[in-house]
């Protein structure tokens, strides 16, 4: 299979809240996927159920070529959830030890995985202090490089650069593109519109459907307006008249 | 090894949380001092009696024995009074006519019921054995003016007091009702202890986010319970010694058998109240539902781990206190400390406990799936 990330028909509710209705989503080996929705739109829960950390209704999910959920499959990828979920009391760097002995990654690798991604999220420095100390910004770089602890071939970012100042957040995407370059390949979500113009492919998820799944400057001529915010609005717009 | 990595991940996050570990070490000596103040202070009841008509020697009885003082009223509507604005515990009134005593008590306080009416039950007694003795007296005077020599040693004897010497199997005159739930409340509090932090630990995880981060690696789910296992078991080796020994000490507990197999046993109870902790911790929602499981779940397993006989109970109460786990602490505890068995004695309660550990621990493994499907 060509596709790094393949989910086919995924269906989830929550109770009786039909979340995601049925989602056909790929992402292809080294390109940055945006899938974009607004606040609640199920952007975590389509993350989530891939993963096999809530459970499809309906539809597979096939990550790197396995059906999910499969255990030894998440050691290639790279998670960052939505909240920072760091343990505060530790330091930035037992964290790390301790996220990449979960990853699998050995002995001999581990001072060099734990230099080399604090070094991209700009961490370098403040390693020793202890997560209860750190700005909400630094929080998420140091959720980012735990993602990135031991060059996953799949990245999956749940809002990474919420709360990160924009000099930040413009090396986080150079970082993100040279990883692309690279061949590794990143699933992103956000819901700052803005954003959604420095990946190579969208997806608008909105009422638990992907409406729109383009590369953004497919989808603003296809709209013909200047930028994915608009797209997003008048996409909205067409679904509520249907 | 993944497992160690969480081990050494949980006992650093222990180690900086200086609350929980307060909690955990000082909190059951706190606990158990508090117990010795209160059981040691509860030792000495004393009553107060009024006695309308009562005749003298009884009172005089009464007032021989040791924390009873007695009143003396000549009318019976002051001393019913006095007892209406409870300055009395009791009131004790004669009628000689139909030779017999009419007692009112307050009975606010059992013990001093009780003890009032053993008071005058000595008293009667005593009287009557005097009568009986002063009779024989003057039975023997008259003897001896017929007969001088003969009988005289047959009634010597009876003007002695006849002594009692008692032996106790374990503890001594001051063992009660107190030593024998020691035992089961020293289980409890390592149980609820264990329980409260464990379950905390595992849930602060869930809600920060952690599990969920940790379970999107390739981390089995067994490691992560084992993990928790073992660290909070070594934590809870420490605190276990630390109530084990505050019990027997602060409260001056005799232990008939060795210390080393009570602690054992408490361990192993300590490590079922962890599984036991972290199952429900998954079954919470937040800290506060987690409190809520006390009442539910910990608190009534001291009701039927043998404070109260079961074998008194109907059989479902019995049935109830066999799938619990302190009703086996608590015997093999008890067992220990008043009995002196080994624990060669108690296979049967450590193979019971041994089954919940099994049990708890497969169902949290299954639990997380909760977590993550696979
Ligand atoms: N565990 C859950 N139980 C019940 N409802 C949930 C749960 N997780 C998410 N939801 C609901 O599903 C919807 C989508 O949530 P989410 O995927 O977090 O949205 P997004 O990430 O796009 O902001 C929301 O309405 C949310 O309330
Ligand atoms: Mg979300």
């Amino acid at each position: 299979m060509k596709y790094v990330v393949y989910l086919k028909q995924i269906r989830k509710k929550f109770d009786k809240q039909v979340v995601l209705r049925e989602i056909n989503l790929v992402v292809k080996k080294g390109e940055i996927l945006g899938l974009i929705g607004p606040s609640g739109a199920g952007k975590s829960t389509v993350i989530k159920t891939m993963l096999g950390m809530e459970k499809a209704d309906g539809g597979e999910a096939f990550i790197l070529a396995t059906t999910m959920p499969n255990r030894k499959i998440l050691g290639r990828i790279g998670y960052m959830a939505q909240s920072d979920a760091l343990y505060e009391t530790l330091s930035a760097k037992a964290n790390l030890e301790f996220f990449a002995k979960m990853k699998g990654i050995s002995k001999e690798q581990l001072t060099n995985e734990i230099t080399h991604v604090a070094r991209i999220v700009d961490l370098s420095t403040s390693l020793n202090r202890r997560v209860s100390e750190y700005s909400g910004g630094m929080k998420r770089r140091l959720s980012l490089a735990i993602a990135l602890l031991g060059s996953p071939e799949l990245l999956i970012l749940d809002e990474p650069t919420v709360g990160i100042d924009p000099a930040l957040r413009k090396k986080i995407w150079q970082e993100l593109g040279i990883l692309r370059d690279a061949g590794t390949s990143i699933l992103i979500t956000t819901h700052v519109m803005s954003e959604a113009e420095l990946t190579d492919r969208v997806a608008l998820l909105l009422h638990g459907n992907i409406i729109a799944d383009d590369s953004p400057q497919n989808l603003e001529k296809q709209y013909a307006v200047e930028s994915i915010e608009e797209v997003f609005l008048k996409a909205e717009e067409s679904e509520e008249l249907r | 090894m993944r497992i160690f990595a969480i081990v050494k991940r949980i006992l650093a996050e222990l180690l900086r949380d200086k609350r929980s570990l307060a909690l955990m070490l000082l909190a059951p000596i706190l606990i158990m001092w508090l117990m010795n103040i209160m059981f040691s202070a509860n030792s000495d009841t004393k009553i107060k009696l009024a006695a309308v008509d009562v005749p003298q020697i009884v009172q005089k009885n009464l007032e021989k024995t040791s924390d009873v003082s007695i009143v003396e009223y000549s009318s019976q509507t002051v001393a019913k009074e006095k007892l209406q604005e409870n300055k009395i515990d009791a009131l004790i009134v004669y009628r000689e006519k139909a030779n017999t005593y009419n007692v009112t008590y307050t009975n606010t306080d059992a013990t001093k019921t009780a003890l009032t009416k053993q008071a005058l039950n000595v008293a009667l007694t005593k009287e009557k054995i005097t009568g009986l003795s002063q009779a024989i007296q003057k039975l023997e005077v008259i003897i001896n003016n017929i007969n001088p020599t003969s009988t005289k040693s047959l009634f010597v004897t009876a003007g002695n007091k006849t002594k009692i010497n008692s032996y106790y199997k374990y503890g001594n005159s001051d063992t009660n009702f107190f030593n024998k739930i020691v035992p089961i409340l020293m289980g409890f509090f390592v149980f609820f202890f264990v329980f409260l932090i464990s379950g905390m630990a595992l849930l602060r995880e869930r809600t920060s986010g952690t599990l969920d981060r940790l379970l999107a690696t390739p981390v089995k789910r067994s490691e992560i319970v084992f993990g928790y296992l073992i660290s909070y078991g070594m934590v809870s080796i420490v605190q276990t010694t630390i109530i084990v020994l505050a019990t027997i000490w602060l409260l001056k507990i005799e232990v008939v058998g060795s210390i080393l197999s009570i602690i054992l046993i408490s361990v192993l109870l300590a490590m079922v109240a962890l599984a036991f902790g972290i199952l429900m911790s998954t079954l919470a929602g937040s800290e506060f539902q987690m409190m809520q499981f006390i009442p539910l779940v910990v608190v009534p397993q001291i009701f039927f781990s043998g404070i109260i006989p079961l074998d008194s109970m109907a059989t479902w109460v019995q049935y109830i206190g066999k799938v619990l786990p302190l009703t086996y602490t608590g015997d093999a505890l008890t067992k220990i400390i008043m009995y002196g068995d080994g624990l060669n004695q108690l296979i049967g309660d450590i193979i019971a406990l041994l089954i919940f550990l099994l049990v708890l621990v497969a169902l949290n493994v299954v639990g997380l799936k909760r977590y993550r499907k696979v």
